[in-house]
């Protein structure tokens, strides 16, 4: 056990943790604060007159078909998301991880497409998946498949999942990847001789072992796919067609400053922010303390 | 049961190292046989060969008398207890031990049965079968390891040093429940270790490796009281074997301990060594005490150690102040800076060719 040790009163601790707090008051207290404020007021359009209405706005959100249905709609882009990225992000880790020669490389190039900004990326799937344009259409077209996510709404919201997952397989790599270094090479040659094929050891030994980091890359993915795939959505289909790639954090976006709807945007986005602050006490909760095999 | 036998066994690595230099051995059934060496002589490639988890790049591998060369691990019919145990952290005891058995596809009651009885072998109780790995000291976990290759009732038991990351108290305990174990079970044994006192005390043979080649293969006796090569010679025993540098006289009868001091050979001398460099070898608990003799040498003391039953002394003598340690048990009352005369016997010596550092046979 460490004593604790006692310092005399002195100004160098806070001044080294002052830019900190200033950076959090400035550009997170101070917005939340306005945010939580704005959705109690209802505001005209032209922003010449607010009315404080309390909660007002959060029961007009809740009796809103459309805002459950891009709740349902979220639910559904986050899960395809956070799986499809985590599934190829550890295949691909699976394999890098047995690759003797060569693997620096490798693994670079695996790594890239994090380095890629969100609205690059969607312009990147938007010009090959574009309907008139696009490699990938063209391609389909051979095997008598008519693809057309400017009106297909299951299309288009295919397109933003496989353009999310994409960006978010790099991330999930390097962290299945180093889970899986983290495993003593022994465990599975003991699981060899106990006579587990390749197959068996995965799931029996390695998969229940990586587990911290699965949990910890599921909360980190749904985060992601609730609020950083902005620019995805954006770029390939502005929420269309008809809403169908229309996910919440998208709605805040198209409700406030589209529609003008600054108080009903404002709750939007306080409902979202609980969700983060929720999500995070999972992970503090659960991810640190509850799931871990290390001795 | 099985016996397990080497056949010119070789590695090489595919950036063109060479691990293991062809290697023999006809390791009989019930025997337990130990693998020494310092770190990096390939004893643990070679174990890990014999378990199929590195390829062989040469020779033939026979267990219980089939090729195994090309056989999956789990198809050799052998267990392995690892250095760092390799307990599986996220199940309970009782899982680790029953994990092979499940996939051997034993019934239920077959498996409580075999892992309840390894259990009372190793003394676990039922407590701690539930428990994890993590929740266990250094040496239940070794014993949960011990009973994980027991309840597989291989033909084989490979440890690849076991014993190593236990506190030296334990390691000792450990040790004999392992020498007891085996030979209780009379199952083949393949241990490979860098310790001597533990390849020592456990071995029926020992193979001392050097560099991937095979130094001598025999029993501890054999290894101790005629050691084929200064290496070996070096390596078995505790404190290590006198080195002296030294020559044959011109005529080959005698052996040069100190300038004007000659130790005569008898039987017949070695004429073909006449005038030629040798290393003689003298175990320190080899060396007398020679009150008022003639012919001993003179020791300078420059450090005592008295380990209660023993009293090491270091010393040198000689022009060339060659460094000599002496085992004297009981006490023995003697300070820095004393002369102690000390004398060699013929019997007591062993005599390596300078050159190629095999032994001289008398």
């Amino acid at each position: 056990m460490l004593k604790r040790v006692h310092f005399g009163p002195s100004a160098l601790p806070y001044l080294l943790v002052l830019p900190q707090i200033l950076v959090t008051v400035i550009f997170f207290i101070w917005p939340a604060s306005q945010a939580l404020y704005q959705s109690l007021l209802v505001e005209d359009a032209f922003g010449l007159s607010s009315k404080f209405v309390w909660f007002e706005n959060f029961e007009y959100l809740f009796e809103d078909p459309y805002y459950w249905g891009s709740f349902q709609r979220t639910f559904v882009f986050s899960f395809l998301v956070a799986s499809l990225s985590m599934g190829s992000a550890l295949l691909l880790a699976v394999m890098a991880d047995r690759v003797v020669k060569g693997s620096g490389l490798y693994r670079t190039f695996l790594i890239w497409p994090y380095a890629v900004a969100p609205a690059a990326a969607g312009a990147l799937w938007f010009f090959m998946f574009n309907p008139t344009l696009g490699i990938l259409p063209y391609v389909l077209q051979f095997i008598g498949y008519d693809w057309n996510h400017k009106v297909n709404g299951t299309e288009a919201m295919a397109l933003v999942i496989f353009a999310a997952s994409w960006k978010q397989i790099a991330y999930n790599f390097l962290f299945f990847l180093a889970g899986l270094q983290s495993i003593p090479k022994s465990l599975i040659e003991a699981a060899a001789i106990d006579g587990a094929g390749p197959g068996r050891r995965f799931w029996t030994i390695v998969f229940p072992l990586l587990s911290p980091t699965t949990f910890f890359l599921l909360v980190i993915n749904v985060v992601y796919a609730f609020f950083e795939t902005f620019g995805i959505v954006d770029a390939i289909t502005s929420g269309g067609p008809a809403n169908s790639t229309q996910i919440l954090v998208y709605k805040v976006y198209n409700d406030g400053f589209v529609g003008l709807d600054l108080g009903g945007s404002a709750a939007q986005s306080v409902i979202l922010m609980g969700i983060v602050i929720g999500l995070t006490v999972i992970q503090f909760r659960f991810v640190e303390k509850k799931v871990s095999y290390n001795d | 049961m099985a016996s397990v036998k080497l056949d010119n066994i070789q590695k090489t690595y595919p950036n063109g190292f060479k691990a293991i230099h062809g290697v023999d051995v006809d390791v009989q059934d019930g025997e337990f046989l130990v693998l020494v060496g310092p770190s990096g002589c390939g004893k643990s490639t070679l174990l890990r060969m014999i378990a199929g988890l590195e390829t062989v790049t040469g020779g033939e591998l026979e267990i219980g008398d089939k090729v195994v060369n090309d056989l999956e691990p789990s198809k050799r019919d052998i267990a392995m207890v690892f250095q760092n145990y390799a307990l599986y952290p996220h199940m309970t005891v009782y899982n680790n031990m029953a994990y092979g058995l499940k996939i051997m596809g034993l019934s239920k009651s077959e498996i409580d049965e075999r892992v309840k009885n390894a259990a009372g072998i190793l003394e676990l109780t039922d407590e701690q079968l539930t428990r994890k790995p993590r929740e266990l000291s250094g040496g239940q976990r070794q014993r949960v390891a011990m009973g994980r290759a027991i309840v597989r009732k291989p033909s084989v038991f490979l440890f690849d040093e076991p014993l190593s990351n236990l506190d030296a108290k334990l390691r000792v305990q450990m040790r004999v429940e392992i020498k007891r174990l085996q030979e209780s079970l009379g199952i083949t044994s393949i241990y490979v270790t860098h310790d001597q006192v533990e390849a020592m005390t456990l071995g029926h043979r020992l193979m001392v490796l050097n560099s991937g080649v095979v130094e001598q293969l025999g029993t501890p006796i054999e290894l101790y009281e005629r050691p084929a090569s200064l290496f070996v010679a070096e390596f078995i025993g505790s404190p290590a074997m006198n080195i002296l540098d030294t020559k044959i006289s011109e005529d080959g009868e005698s052996v040069d301990i100190a300038t004007n001091i000659g130790l005569a050979l008898g039987n017949g001398g070695l004429p073909d060594y006449a005038g030629k460099k040798v290393k003689l070898g003298v175990r320190p608990e080899h060396l007398q005490l020679a009150e008022g003799s003639e012919n001993s040498l003179p020791l300078t003391v420059t450090l005592v150690e008295h380990l209660g039953a023993d009293t090491l002394v270091h010393g040198h003598f000689g022009e060339d102040e060659t460094d000599m340690t002496v085992r004297r048990s009981g006490t023995l009352k003697t300070v820095p800076g004393d002369k102690l005369p000390i004398s060699i016997t013929r019997e007591n010596i062993h005599l390596f060719d300078a050159e190629t550092s095999r032994r001289i046979d008398l």
